[in-house]
């Protein structure tokens, strides 16, 4: 069989950072290729240049034999290219008949035409769906067959899925194979990004692995077992950026966690941190973890579990109350949640513990805050103008060592970490790792969310790894490796079918408090 | 904190001039500079005392309105029932002074005020409901609530009754009217919550961003929750100045004032996302409103052209703050 959609040689660069390296793919008419790696890898770029939303460097493209530019998303879709991401491009008001033919909705639309044809385009993928209702009324995976009729309302050749199984329950990503199966067999030909590897070695009949921007093999899963997919898709090594561990104790559970639990994303989540430690969390993006850090924030709402801090339970409904408990979170998203960018660095300093700097009459007391500011600043080695400076003056490492300040003067027992050094320089990592060791040697319980490895292997006393919204596993020291790592964050899907079916957004924020 | 030599912090070219970056900052002066000098071409009575008096008195109400919008507007939010609050306030003022005595009375109404911002505070921070859409609600239903009470007729005080009030309205002191020093009070006290105090700092970061605000474990809704409460408070207090000028309250007056209190804070730069905004600024926005309706009656110009001129006036004062990246591309 020859190929329909080639890519030879593809190069792609963000900044000055390659993100692709000359990256080969094939792709035959009627066959399942799955694109795997490890977030970062390069997938979700190659694909998106495959759909025409980027424009590679280098490299050369060709389509049922024609050598061609994909200079735009439209002229991909001409074509009969399709790709289906991860976060759905669908209006939520609108009906599923109008979704399915958004692209060429006419002026005046003829209503049981539009239906019947929806009907029809649902049907051929053998699926039943009322087409007049609210795409926002629908269950992901609902929204999700919706998003693929889409696609096969107009001749589909190629359809890219990036990671559709994730927001899945088991039984719903049965269904989506059982689709895939019949549209392969129909002749289009399939690219299926997942992390989740046994369903991959079910429908794939091919394999591309990808590590850091570049092609790292082709195989099948007649060839290749797991271990060897995952052995292919790991290597990556960061310097020895850590510092030596200062001599720390050990001492009594601080965190307590129970059966922690919010829609899909949050599924019975239990751990603790005791004194002095430092735990990690590692798992894929999107297994849960920063949903997890969240709720025991206080920032969204639980629907159930049980927190603890030295033995005690504590009601957490907001930030407040956690912060009130002694538990700090510095987030993710530093920009939006983390700091106040256009207010000063003293201001942004203080906010979580505003008391020591106030008088009775909620005057601040400017001089203790600026000694205050001062005195964290010298600590974490803050390069700034002064404490007056805006955050948004910054390098990115320096943002977050403010976002750190703010916990170290609010002072509380636990302090979690979300992706504490992303976006920020070399060097500033090795100073971020030494202040995360420095408040564990100062008695703080901690735990440490991240996507890079190596990192939590150089900082963590142990990882607990999570997928799908559950915690899979704990690595020790001694097993520490990134096989490990990703065979637990990768395998062995047990997803209960009785996954809640609320599919509340992970990140909905709350109004209240 | 150290000072390091990788962050320079005012890089020498900066010093050069930047027409945007001036006008963002001084644009509200600008404007008012370039008023006030037109305006004392265009007129020999608009620089006489009793004149620049007389503007002063006007934008009384307005100006301390305009403050309460301000801690509104800095949070992100926008009031529109200030202009019907304020006809709440004359009406209740004009009975309350009659009743229970001018000290009374008039903290009456300003509790009223009150009660009414709160009211939509808790519907908007608690309920999280828009405040644009509440606000509207309670713009129509405290104008009618000010006309029931008004029994929809100018409500006169007893000459006895209203000696006091009547007196501040048309009184001096030093020379300037006491409305006048009223509204400087005004001024001067919010400039010190915004600048001194806790509140005004989280006011404005709430309005810079929120959700960092609340992830660093503050009330926010608390804090938002308390700007109506204030607007509706100032505005009811403009109410009782209405009334202290005229010797009547009445429900029909300060129609359409929201969108002069809304104009002014906005001249005085503040920003309708939030964060960005001061007490100064605002005064100058309110002064600049007041300068245009003055020169525009001195010489003359009907009340209709006025309207236009004020509206384009507005538009000229936001492209001056924010329009020069649109001319730069």
């Amino acid at each position: 069989m020859s190929d329909l959609l080639t890519l030879t040689g593809i190069t792609k660069s963000f900044g000055g950072v390659r993100a692709l390296k000359g990256v080969d793919f094939s792709l035959r008419a009627g066959e399942v290729h799955a694109l795997l790696g490890e977030n970062g890898a390069g997938k979700s770029t190659l694909m998106r240049v495959v759909g025409g939303e980027l424009q590679p460097e280098a490299g050369s493209i060709t389509f049922e034999g024609r050598s061609l530019t994909l200079a735009d998303p439209k002229a991909a879709a001409d074509l009969g290219i399709a790709v289906i991401h991860q976060e759905l491009a669908l209006a939520p008001d609108l009906s599923v008949a109008e979704n399915i033919f958004m692209r060429e909705l006419p002026a005046a639309i003829s209503w049981g035409k539009l239906n019947r044809r929806a009907r029809d385009v649902l049907a051929r993928m053998g699926f039943e769906l009322d087409v007049r209702r609210r795409v926002g009324d629908l269950a992901v995976a609902q929204q999700q067959v919706v998003e693929i009729a889409k696609a096969l309302s107009r001749d589909v050749k190629v359809i890219v899925f990036d990671e559709p199984t994730a927001v899945l329950s088991s039984r719903d990503a049965q269904r989506l194979h059982d689709i895939i199966a019949v549209l392969r067999d129909s002749g289009v030909g399939i690219v299926y990004i997942s992390h989740r590897l046994e369903e991959v070695f079910k429908i794939a009949d091919r394999m591309t692995i990808m590590k850091d921007g570049a092609l790292v093999g082709v195989t099948s899963p007649q060839v290749s077992t797991i271990d060897d997919v995952i052995r292919m898709m790991v290597g990556r090594s960061l310097a020895a950026l850590f510092p030596k561990a200062a001599h720390r104790s050990i001492g009594e559970e601080v965190l307590k966690v129970e059966n922690l639990r919010r829609g899909i994303k949050v599924r019975g989540v239990s751990l603790s941190v005791r004194a002095g430690e430092i735990v990690g969390l590692g798992g894929l993006v999107g297994s849960g973890r920063t949903e997890t850090a969240r709720l025991i924030f206080g920032a969204d709402a639980k629907e159930s579990g049980e927190i603890r801090v030295h033995g005690k339970v504590v009601k957490i409904n907001s930030p407040l109350d956690a912060v009130l408990a002694g538990i700090g979170l510095v987030p993710e998203d530093r920009k939006h949640h983390g700091a106040i960018l256009d207010m000063s660095i003293r201001i942004n300093t203080t906010m979580a513990r505003l008391k020591p700097v106030v008088n009775a009459l909620g005057f601040i007391r400017r001089q203790r805050e600026r000694d205050t500011v001062m005195k964290l600043g010298q600590q974490l080695r803050l390069k700034s103008a002064g404490p007056e400076a805006p955050v948004s003056s910054l390098s990115g490492g320096n943002q977050q060592k403010v976002v750190l300040a703010k916990w170290f003067h609010a002072g509380g027992d636990v302090i979690i970490l979300d992706e504490p050094t992303r976006g920020v320089d070399v060097g500033a990592k090795t100073e971020i790792y030494g202040l995360i060791e420095e408040l564990a040697a100062a008695g703080r319980a901690i735990l440490v969310i991240s996507s890079e490895h190596q990192e939590l292997f150089g900082l963590c006393d142990r990882v607990l790894v999570m997928a799908e919204g559950e915690l899979r596993g704990m690595l020790l020291p001694e097993d520490y490796s990134e096989e490990k790592l990703l065979a637990l964050a990768m395998t062995n899907s047990v997803a209960a079918d009785q996954a809640a079916p609320l599919d509340l957004p992970a990140h909905k924020h709350q109004p209240v408090n | 904190m150290t000072q390091s030599v990788t962050a320079t912090p005012v890089p020498a070219s900066r010093r050069s001039f930047d027409a945007g970056e001036f006008f963002r900052r001084y644009g509200t002066v600008c404007i008012f500079v370039v008023l006030v000098v037109g305006a004392a071409f265009e007129s020999n009575a608009f620089l006489s005392d009793r004149n620049i008096m007389n503007v002063l008195r006007q934008i009384s109400g307005t100006g301390i309105m305009a403050v309460g919008m301000l801690f509104v507007i800095l949070t992100g939010g926008i009031d529109l029932s200030v202009g019907s609050i304020l006809a709440l306030g004359s009406v209740v003022s004009a009975i309350a002074i009659d009743a229970h005595g001018t000290g009374l009375g008039v903290g009456l109404s300003v509790a009223a005020g009150a009660g009414c911002g709160l009211v939509t505070g808790v519907l908007v921070a608690y309920a999280g409901l828009p405040p644009f859409v509440i606000t509207l609600a309670a713009m129509t239903a405290v104008r009618g609530f000010a006309l029931i009470v008004s029994d929809g007729q100018p409500i006169m005080m007893g000459d006895d009754a209203s000696t006091v009030i009547t007196n501040f309205g048309s009184g001096f002191f030093l020379g300037i009217p006491d409305p006048v020093w009223l509204m400087a009070l005004v001024f001067v006290l919010a400039g010190v919550v915004l600048t001194f105090t806790k509140f005004g700092r989280l006011v404005k970061a709430i309005g810079s961003n929120r959700e960092a605000v609340r992830l660093s474990g503050i009330a926010v809704p608390r804090y938002v929750m308390a700007v109506y409460v204030i607007s509706g408070a100032l505005a009811a207090l403009a109410g009782v100045i209405t009334t202290s000028r005229t010797g009547v309250g009445s429900g029909v007056v300060g129609v359409g004032s929201e969108l002069n209190v809304i104009a002014a804070v906005v001249i005085g730069g503040a920003s309708l996302m939030g964060g960005k905004g001061g007490v100064i600024n605002t005064l100058l926005g309110a002064l600049v409103m007041g300068v245009i309706a003055n020169i525009m009656n001195l010489v003359g110009v009907p009340g209709y052209n006025q309207q236009v001129c004020m509206g384009a006036i507005i538009v000229i004062a936001m492209l001056l703050q924010h329009g020069s990246r649109w001319f730069k591309r």
